[in-house]
C-alpha cells in the first residue's frame, strides 16, 4: 500500500527572522520583474484545438506525460545538486537552506499567471506555455525531492563517511556507492509524492484560461474541461479513466517495483516485517528480462568504471582550522549583495504597489478573507470525515482490506481534473460556485489527511491500547486519553500540506470559464486571475505578493508552533 | 625486532575543538611511537579521547596542533598506509559481502577482473567463503566484523587501526573472532606491519597487545605504558596475567584525590570544573551494596568487573561518582568504602536519599545550580539558561549530558526537579529532606 505521508522537514528554531523577510522580499521581486516583462504579453493569446474523439486521447495522455517526464527529470538534478550543496555547509550553503524552506512553503499556482505571462511575451507563444507547464510542475516537484536528498546527505552516518574516507573512495565512487543508495528510499518515496502533486498541477496548467488570453496545453487536462465544457458525459467519463489508467499503469509498472527494490537500500539491519511487494519486480526477477536489462546495463557499469578516478589525496573529515572568518566573510558579501538587489527593485515593486487605488486594497483585502474562509471551511470538513474513517481503517484490518484499495484509486485523481466534473455537476445549484470551489479545496486536501490518520492510528503502541482496555475506557474517553492524542502529530503533519493545497486550489477554484461565461467568487485567488485576462498588472503583483506572504506566515506563526507542539509532546513511536 | 622500524610517531598531538572561551581539548599533547611489528592497544575510561586520538592516526581527524608522522612524513588529510575497523563495522548494507570489499579495491583502481577474485580470497581467509553474495543484514554481528576485517585487509595497510572491534559482539563471537585475529597475526599471515587497537576492556587489551597505553581524561593525556611480554596464546587465570590486570586497573581508576581536587569548581568560577561521571544515582547504590555485603567493604577493582558483568566504562564511572560523593576510595586497583559509604550501603532507601542529598549538596554543580535558582523568580529557571552557562565550557554534547546527570541525581536526592513539558528546572520544595516530609 503506498502511503503518502508527507513530513515536513524538520523545523528551523526560530519561526521567522530577518532572513525569511529578506528571501520574502527576494521572492517578491521575481514576481516583479516578471510582471514587468508581461507588459509586452500579447492581449490575445490564443488557445489549442481540443479534439474530443476517444482516438484523440492517447496522444494527449502522452503529451501530459511527456511534461511531467521533463519537469521531473529537471526536479531530480535540481534535488541532487541544490542538496548536495546545502548539505556542505559552506559560506553559499547556508543561504540555501532558508530559501528552500519558504519556496516550500509558497502556494506554487499563485506563480502561474505570471510565469505564463513573462514566458509568452518573450518565447513564441507554444513554446512559452509549454515551458510555463513544466517550471510549474517542477515548482511542485522539487522542494520535497530536495529536501529529502539533503536530509539524507546530514543524517548519512558518520562511519559511512569515515569508510568512505578511510578506503580513499573518489567523489563519484562516493555519490553512486555511498551517497545515493543512502539516499534512494527517501528519494523513491518523495518521487511518488511529487508525481502525485504534479498531476494535481498539470491539469490545472492544461486548463487555464482567462479572458481573451487562452493558455491552454493540448493534453488530458483541457481534454476533460473541454468535455465538461461540451457537457459531453461520454468524453468525460473517457478522460478521466485514462487518466486513471494512465495513473494506475505508472504505479505499478514504475513506483512499486521502484519501492520494492528499493528494500534493499533500507539502512535497518534487521529484516524488514511489512517490506514493500511488487509482482512485477517478482516477474521481473523471474525472467528472461532481467538477464537482458543486465547487458543493457553492462555499457553504464563501464562508462562508470572510467569515471572512477582514485584520488591522490582524500581530505581530513574535520580539518584543523574551520575557517570561520572565511565563512563570515562569504555570508555577509552574499547578503550584501542581496540586500542591495531587494532594495533595488524592491523600491521599484513598491512604487506599482503605492499607485494601486485605495479600493484595489480593499478588495485584495476581502478577497483575503473570503478565500481563508474557504481554506478553513474545505480543511474542517476533511477532518470531520477523515478521523473516523482513517481511525477505521488504520486499527482495523478487515476495514483496511476493504477501504484501502478503493481510497487508494479515488486518491490517485488529481483534484484538479475533478473540477470540470464538478462544475457540470454543481452549474445549475444556487451558490454552486462557491460549493464547487470548497469541494475542489476539499478534493485537494483531503487525502494527505486521510493517510496520516491511518498511520497515525496504526502507530498507536499495541501496549497502550490494552492498557486502555484494562482501564475500561470507552467512547469518548477513550478517544480523549488515548486516540486524539496518538493522532495528533499525524494530524498536524497532514494538515500543513493539506492546506497548503487548499490555497493552490483557490488559483483554479475561484475563477472559471465554463459554457461560455466566466464564473468569478470573491477570493484572492479569483483576483489574481482577473488581474491576468484584464492585464491589471499592478493588481497581480499586489495579489499575488499578498497570497505568497499571507501564507508564508500563516505556516510559521501558526502551524510550525503547533508541529513542534505535537512533535515533542505527543510522539509516540519513538 | 632488533632493528627498530617506526611507522607512527605522534609529537605533541593535541585536538581541540570550538573557538575562544567555548574551546574544549579532547586530547592533549600525546606522544606515541609505534615500531614495526608491534601491537598495542589504547585503553582508557570514556571521554579519555582514544576514539578521537585513533582518527588523528588515520588522518580522519587533524590534530590542531603538533604533527602525525608516518615513516617521517607528516600526514597530510586521510593516511594512505593505514586502515581502520570500525566498531559499528560500517559496511554498506545495499552491497553485498563481496561487494563491500570489490568496492574498497575498486577505490584503489583495482581493474573489474582480479578485484572481485581477490575479494574472495580475502572473504576465504576470514573464513567467510559462501557468504560472498550475502547481504550485512543477514549476518550475525561477528561474521559483519569479519567482512570488515576482509575489507580493511583488501587495501593491504602497513597499520591496521582498530575501534574497539569486539564491543558491538556478543561475547562469545567476540572471543572467538580475538582468537582468529590473533592466530593470523602471530602467523604472520596477515599483510599489516602493526596494530593499533582501541579498547575498554583491559582483558582484552592484555590477551592481545605487546603494549598498553593508559590514557586518563580531562582533557584526554596517556597516563602511563606497560610492556605485555607473555607468551602467545595467553592464559587468563595465570597469576602472571591477573597481576597485570590488577595493576593496569590501578592506573586506570586513579587514585581518590584531596577532596578540593576531586569536587573541582563550580561552572564559570576560575579552576577546572569536573565533569560528572555520566552514572545513575541507583548504579551506585547496587555497587555499594555490593561491595559492602560481598566482600566486606573493600575489594580489588577487576573482581567487580566480574562479578558485577557490566562494561569497564560503566563501572569506572560509577567509581568515580562514588569518590566524587566521598562514598568510596579507590588506590592502587582497590576499592574501599568510606564510613559514610558503609552507612549508605545499609541505609533504608529515604535514609539513602538523605545521606545521597547532603553529599551532593557539596558538590560545586549542585551549589551552582541550587544557588540559581534560589535566586530566581518563583525559584525555576528554564533548561536552556544552565545549558547556555555550561556551554561555555564544554562542548553542547557535553553540556547537556551534564545536565541529564545532573537532574538525574538531583531528583533522587530531591533537591532539583525537572519538567519535560515546559522545560524548566525546579528547586524541589524539600530540598533534599526526604525524611522530614514523610514524616
Amino acid at each position: 500500500m503506498i502511503q503518502r505521508i508527507f513530513r515536513p522537514p524538520a523545523p528551523v528554531e526560530r519561526w521567522f527572522g530577518w532572513s525569511d523577510l529578506l528571501i520574502l522580499l527576494l521572492v517578491g521581486v521575481v514576481i516583479y520583474l516578471g510582471i514587468q516583462l508581461a507588459f509586452d504579453t500579447p492581449a490575445i493569446v490564443q488557445g489549442p484545438q481540443i479534439s474530443l474523439h476517444p482516438a484523440a486521447l492517447p496522444y494527449y495522455a502522452l503529451l501530459s506525460l511527456g511534461r511531467m517526464l521533463a519537469a521531473y527529470a529537471l526536479s531530480m538534478a535540481f534535488s541532487i545538486v541544490y542538496g548536495r550543496a546545502a548539505a556542505r555547509r559552506t559560506a553559499a550553503s547556508q543561504w540555501l537552506l532558508p530559501v528552500l524552506d519558504v519556496l516550500q512553503s509558497i502556494p506554487i499556482l499563485s506563480f502561474l499567471p505570471v510565469v505564463l505571462l513573462s514566458l509568452t511575451a518573450i518565447l513564441p507563444q507554444g513554446l512559452a506555455v509549454e515551458l510555463a507547464a513544466i517550471v510549474l510542475i517542477f515548482t511542485s516537484q522539487a522542494w520535497n525531492l530536495t529536501f529529502s536528498f539533503y536530509q539524507s546527505m546530514t543524517t548519512l552516518p558518520i562511519e559511512y563517511r569515515e569508510a568512505a574516507a578511510i578506503f580513499r573512495l573518489g567523489g563519484w565512487l562516493r555519490f553512486t556507492k555511498v551517497e545515493l543508495p543512502f539516499a534512494a528510499v527517501g528519494l523513491i518515496w518523495n518521487s511518488v509524492m511529487s508525481w502525485a502533486g504534479g498531476w494535481f498541477f498539470l491539469m490545472a496548467a492544461e486548463i487555464f484560461s482567462v479572458g481573451d488570453r487562452d493558455f491552454r496545453l493540448p493534453g488530458l487536462g483541457a481534454y476533460l474541461q473541454v468535455a465538461a465544457d461540451q457537457n459531453d458525459l461520454q468524453a468525460l467519463l473517457l478522460g478521466i479513466g485514462t487518466l486513471v489508467v494512465l495513473i494506475v499503469l505508472l504505479d505499478q509498472f514504475i513506483w512499486r517495483p521502484l519501492l520494492a527494490w528499493a528494500e534493499r537500500f533500507k539502512v535497518s539491519q534487521v529484516e524488514s516485517d511489512n517490506p514493500a511487494t511488487s509482482w512485477f519486480l517478482d516477474a521481473l526477477r523471474r525472467s528472461w528480462l532481467v538477464a537482458a536489462a543486465g547487458r543493457l546495463l553492462a555499457p553504464l557499469e563501464r562508462l562508470s568504471e572510467a569515471l572512477n578516478r582514485p584520488p591522490q589525496i582524500v581530505d581530513s573529515l574535520e580539518p584543523a582550522d574551520e575557517a570561520r572568518r572565511r565563512r563570515w566573510l562569504g555570508r555577509a558579501l552574499g547578503v550584501g549583495a542581496a540586500v542591495v538587489i531587494a532594495v533595488y527593485f524592491g523600491l521599484q515593486a513598491a512604487q506599482m504597489l503605492i499607485a494601486l487605488p485605495l479600493d484595489a486594497w480593499g478588495r485584495i483585502g476581502l478577497g483575503l478573507a473570503a478565500t481563508t474562509g474557504r481554506v478553513m471551511v474545505a480543511v474542517a470538513l476533511a477532518l470531520v470525515w477523515t478521523i473516523p474513517v482513517g481511525v477505521l481503517i488504520g486499527t482495523n484490518d478487515r476495514a483496511a482490506r476493504l477501504l484501502q484499495p478503493v481510497v487508494q484509486i479515488f486518491a490517485a485523481i488529481p483534484a484538479t481534473a475533478l473540477f470540470p466534473v464538478l462544475l457540470l455537476g454543481l452549474i445549475a445549484v444556487p451558490g454552486g460556485g462557491n460549493l464547487a470551489a470548497v469541494l475542489l479545496m476539499l478534493l485537494g486536501t483531503q487525502w494527505y489527511l486521510l493517510f496520516n490518520v491511518i498511520a497515525g492510528a496504526s502507530a498507536i503502541p499495541q501496549d497502550l491500547k490494552y492498557t486502555t482496555q484494562l482501564l475500561r475506557l470507552r467512547g469518548w474517553r477513550r478517544w480523549r486519553t488515548l486516540i486524539l492524542p496518538g493522532l495528533f502529530p499525524y494530524i498536524i503533519t497532514g494538515l500543513i500540506t493539506a492546506s497548503g493545497g487548499a490555497w493552490n486550489a483557490s488559483i483554479v477554484a475561484e475563477y472559471t470559464q465554463f459554457g461560455g461565461q466566466t464564473l468569478q467568487l470573491t477570493g484572492l485567488g479569483a483576483l489574481i486571475s482577473e488581474a491576468t485576462a484584464i492585464a491589471d498588472y499592478p493588481l497581480l503583483l499586489a495579489a499575488t505578493v499578498t497570497m505568497v506572504v499571507a501564507v508564508v506566515l500563516i505556516n510559521r506563526l501558526f502551524w510550525r508552533r503547533l508541529y513542534q507542539v505535537a512533535e515533542m509532546r505527543y510522539r509516540m513511536d519513538q | 625486532m632488533e632493528t627498530r622500524e617506526t611507522l607512527l610517531r605522534l609529537e605533541n598531538v593535541s585536538r581541540a575543538y570550538g573557538f575562544g572561551d567555548r574551546r574544549f581539548t579532547a586530547v592533549e599533547k600525546i606522544n606515541l611511537e609505534i615500531q614495526a611489528g608491534e601491537f598495542v592497544a589504547l585503553l582508557g575510561p570514556s571521554g579519555c579521547g582514544k576514539s578521537t586520538l585513533l582518527r588523528m592516526v588515520t588522518g580522519l581527524i587533524a590534530p590542531t596542533s603538533g604533527t602525525v608522522y608516518y615513516r617521517g612524513q607528516p600526514v597530510r588529510g586521510v593516511n594512505p598506509y593505514a586502515t581502520m575497523v570500525f566498531q559499528s563495522f560500517a559496511l554498506y548494507p545495499w552491497l553485498t559481502v563481496r561487494d563491500n570489499v570489490a568496492l574498497a579495491l575498486e577505490a584503489r583502481g583495482e581493474p573489474r577482473e582480479t578485484r572481485y577474485s581477490r575479494a574472495e580470497q580475502l572473504i576465504d581467509l576470514v573464513g567467510m567463503d559462501g557468504f560472498e553474495s550475502a547481504y550485512p543484514r543477514e549476518l550475525s554481528g561477528g561474521m559483519r566484523q569479519k567482512v570488515g576485517f576482509a575489507r580493511a585487509l583488501a587495501v593491504e595497510p602497513e597499520l591496521l587501526c582498530l575501534d574497539e572491534p569486539f564491543s558491538a559482539l556478543d561475547v562469545l563471537s567476540a572471543e572467538a573472532l580475538r582468537g582468529e585475529l590473533m592466530e593470523l597475526w602471530t602467523g604472520g599471515l596477515l599483510p599489516t606491519k602493526a596494530i593499533l587497537m582501541v579498547s575498554h576492556n583491559i582483558e582484552e587489551a592484555i590477551s592481545m597487545a605487546d603494549r598498553v597505553v593508559v590514557m586518563g581524561k580531562q582533557p584526554g593525556h596517556i597516563v602511563s605504558e606497560f610492556k605485555i611480554d607473555l607468551p602467545h596464546p595467553r592464559q587468563r587465570k595465570a597469576p602472571a596475567f591477573e597481576a597485570l590486570i590488577d595493576r593496569i586497573y590501578g592506573a586506570i581508576a586513579g587514585r581518590t584525590e584531596p577532596e578540593a581536587k576531586e569536587v573541582g569548581t563550580p561552572p564559570g568560577a576560575p579552576g577546572l570544573t569536573r565533569i560528572l561521571p555520566n552514572a545513575s544515582a541507583s548504579a551506585l547504590a547496587g555497587m555499594l551494596e555490593h561491595i559492602h555485603e560481598m566482600h566486606g567493604g573493600r575489594c580489588d577493582l577487576y573482581k567487580l568487573d566480574e562479578d558485577l558483568g557490566i562494561e569497564l566504562s560503566d563501572l569506572l564511572q560509577t567509581v568515580e561518582m562514588a569518590e566524587m560523593l566521598g562514598f568510596a576510595q579507590v588506590e592502587a586497583g582497590d576499592i574501599q568504602l568510606t564510613l559514610l559509604g558503609q552507612i549508605f550501603a545499609e541505609a533504608s532507601i529515604l535514609t539513602r536519599k538523605e545521606i545521597f542529598a547532603m553529599r551532593a549538596r557539596r558538590l560545586p554543580m549542585f551549589q551552582w545550580m541550587m544557588k540559581m535558582l534560589k535566586a530566581a523568580a518563583d525559584q525555576s529557571l528554564p533548561w536552556k539558561v544552565f545549558f547556555a552557562a555550561l556551554s561555555l565550557e564544554f562542548p553542547d554534547d557535553i553540556a547537556e549530558q551534564q545536565l541529564d546527570v545532573a537532574i538525574d541525581w538531583g531528583r533522587y536526592a530531591e533537591l532539583i526537579d525537572y519538567d519535560d513539558r515546559d522545560e524548566v528546572i525546579r528547586l524541589d520544595p524539600s530540598q533534599g529532606r526526604a525524611v522530614d516530609l514523610v514524616r
